[in-house]
């Protein structure tokens, strides 16, 4: 039998009669695809040094803080506070990832590859979007669940995890609004260009540009106009939600009666992206 | 079944640009060649058949699909090879062909092994693991060939797909896509500037000028003229003709080239013969491409 198997058969093409999936599962796939360019899975180590030393920062952040507190016993960083004190290292990982996931599309040009199937073309969007969003949270998440896990395995009691328990879930909440608003920004100002540097420029330059404004109005001798001043940047804007939901971490940003305006202006600031984001795809498909 | 039928299809720019203009044309399942030269609208078509772009007016079917309300059913049923660099360069084939076999609704598993497939048939199977980026042009263009193959479509629509290709790539790249036609029954469109080149493995041609159809046929109804034999000696051309008149082959002079109708196999013998008796130099004896180009150049004269 051995010259049998030497044997090499052209078995020639084989129609596919299995099954198609639909519109979910393909969503699903493009999401986790992209859930994975973000953390540089599946592609060359060079991609994965920036977002894993960015997760190792933030990782080792939250362990030291968990450590300190475990062993003094004061809360240096509370779970709500711990994104605002990691939102620079964030601006940066948005910078990196979100070129990497719409400018490197745009510029290898294989996106009449994508809408030439059915794939309906808002769904790049979303799930571009979802994929950035959910990296962040992970980003700022993953920290505050290990705080979380230290803190309760050192607990007292059960009613002690629980206070714990109570703490992280608006931590993680407070989170998700970071991812989404730093999601929004960056994917639209990446979707503009297929150039990742200039993309990356981009994306650091609208949070750096708007700090300054921030500035200005804080110094204005209008107390409602200091009151609104944090609106004029992304990262400030989500810090002002926090201080609506949450108090002051530390007294000296005050918004005055304007709590609910900055949370209707962070959420539509998410929408305003990602319907720019719509309107950019549908002008990229058929073109 | 009907493959792709328009009526009366209309595609306008702003009002301004027409990249169509009343286009009605009916084809049958098989290799479909669609000629003009660049800017014809053949890009446009494609997109209209692939739902990407509306039409102004006018009616399309693809597959008995209307792409204009049942877009996601066509692409489910098409595989489309764009014209200009589509691959992301940091990935391995594999990965890349996987991927959109993924988006077009396959399985995990069986995208894997359809990717592997495809590769293998456009050629690809040694190199597969390697980054699409390290590839010359000829092995991309065969990547965007097996990603349009990956999920078993009906349709293949090729826009321009020997572009950037040597003539070896290009005769290869040919073959791949008459096996395609033939064996693996799967139709074709295959756009190309080059009319030569998809004559040669078509079974009927769409030809449009400016957004309008030249010519719509069967390759066989367009070369039931016989063909043309072209023979080329250095000397003694007069000779020749008036000797192979004498032997009822009615010689055309054109340029350096005497132009021979082809009748049957006997045709050779009888020039070789001539050439031969007059021991004449014989530097070329060949079957003439041309047919169709000048079929459709006649047709193009008498528009004008």
């Amino acid at each position: 039998m051995s010259e049998l198997s030497g044997v090499i058969h052209d078995i020639g093409y084989q129609r596919y009669a299995g099954p198609r999936l639909g519109r979910r599962y393909v969503f699903g796939s493009l999401y986790t695809h992209g859930l994975r360019t973000a953390f540089g899975l599946g592609r060359s180590a060079k991609a994965k040094i920036f977002p894993w030393f960015v997760l190792g920062v933030v990782a080792i952040t939250g362990l030291i803080l968990a450590a300190v507190r475990a062993q003094l016993g004061e809360v240096v960083v509370t779970y709500n506070a711990f994104p605002d004190t990691m939102s620079w290292l964030v601006i940066f990982f948005v910078a990196v990832v979100a070129p990497e996931l719409v400018s490197r599309d745009l510029r290898s040009g294989v996106l009449p590859l994508y809408f030439s199937r059915p794939l309906p073309r808002g769904d790049y969007v979303y799930a571009k979007f979802a994929a950035l969003a959910t990296a962040v949270w992970i980003l700022l998440g993953g920290p505050q669940l290990l705080m979380f896990l230290v803190a309760a395995f050192s607990a007292d009691n059960l009613s002690a995890v629980w206070t714990e328990v109570g703490d992280l879930v608006p931590g993680l909440i407070y989170a998700l609004l970071w991812a989404g608003v730093f999601a929004g920004i960056g994917l639209l100002v990446a979707s503009l260009t297929g150039k990742r540097a200039f993309a990356a420029g981009g994306i650091v330059a609208v949070f750096l540009m708007t700090t300054p404004i921030v500035g200005v109005f804080a110094v204005l001798p209008s107390k409602a106009l200091n009151e609104l001043a944090l609106l004029f940047s992304p990262s400030s804007l989500v810090f002002g939600v926090g201080i609506w939901l949450f108090g002051s971490p530390d007294g000296n940003d005050d918004i005055g009666p304007f709590g609910p305006l900055y949370a209707a202006v962070a959420v539509g600031l998410v929408a305003g992206c990602v319907a720019l984001l719509l309107a950019r795809y549908r002008k990229v498909a058929s073109s | 079944m009907t493959l792709i039928a328009t009526q009366a299809l209309t595609k306008t720019y702003g009002g301004r640009v027409t990249a169509l203009a009343d286009l009605t044309v009916s084809v049958e399942p098989g290799i479909v060649g669609l000629v003009g030269a660049n800017g014809a609208g053949k890009s446009t078509l494609i997109k209209i058949l692939l739902g990407l772009l509306a039409p102004t007016s006018g009616s399309v079917r693809v597959l008995d699909l209307d792409p204009t309300t049942d877009a996601a059913a066509v692409r489910a049923r098409v595989g489309y090879m764009p014209e200009h660099d589509s691959l992301s360069p940091d990935l391995s084939a594999a990965e890349f062909v996987t991927h959109l076999g993924r988006m077009s609704g396959l399985p995990r598993t069986a995208a894997r092994e359809r990717a592997s497939e495809a590769l293998r048939h456009v050629g690809l199977y040694e190199e597969r693991y390697r980054q699409i980026g390290g590839y010359s042009t000829g092995m991309k263009q065969r990547v965007k060939l097996a990603q349009a193959l990956v999920h078993d479509p009906d349709l293949l629509l090729l826009d321009e797909p020997t572009n950037g290709l040597d003539p070896a790539g290009r005769d290869a790249m040919l073959a791949l896509i008459q096996r395609i036609g033939t064996e693996f029954g799967i139709s074709v469109v295959v756009c190309s500037h080059l009319l030569g080149e998809v004559e040669r493995i078509c079974d009927s041609l769409i030809a449009i000028d400016a957004g309008r159809l030249l010519r719509s046929d069967n390759i066989s109804a367009m070369t039931t003229v016989t063909d043309v034999l072209a023979v080329e000696v250095s000397e003694g051309l007069d000779e020749l003709a008036a000797r192979l008149d004498m032997l009822g082959l009615t010689a055309r002079r054109d340029g350096r080239l005497l132009l021979v109708p082809l009748e049957d196999d006997e045709t050779y013998d009888r020039i070789l013969t001539a050439v031969a008796e007059l021991d004449l130099p014989l530097h070329r004896l060949d079957q003439r491409r041309h047919r169709v180009a000048e079929l459709f150049a006649t047709r193009e004269v008498t528009h004008v």
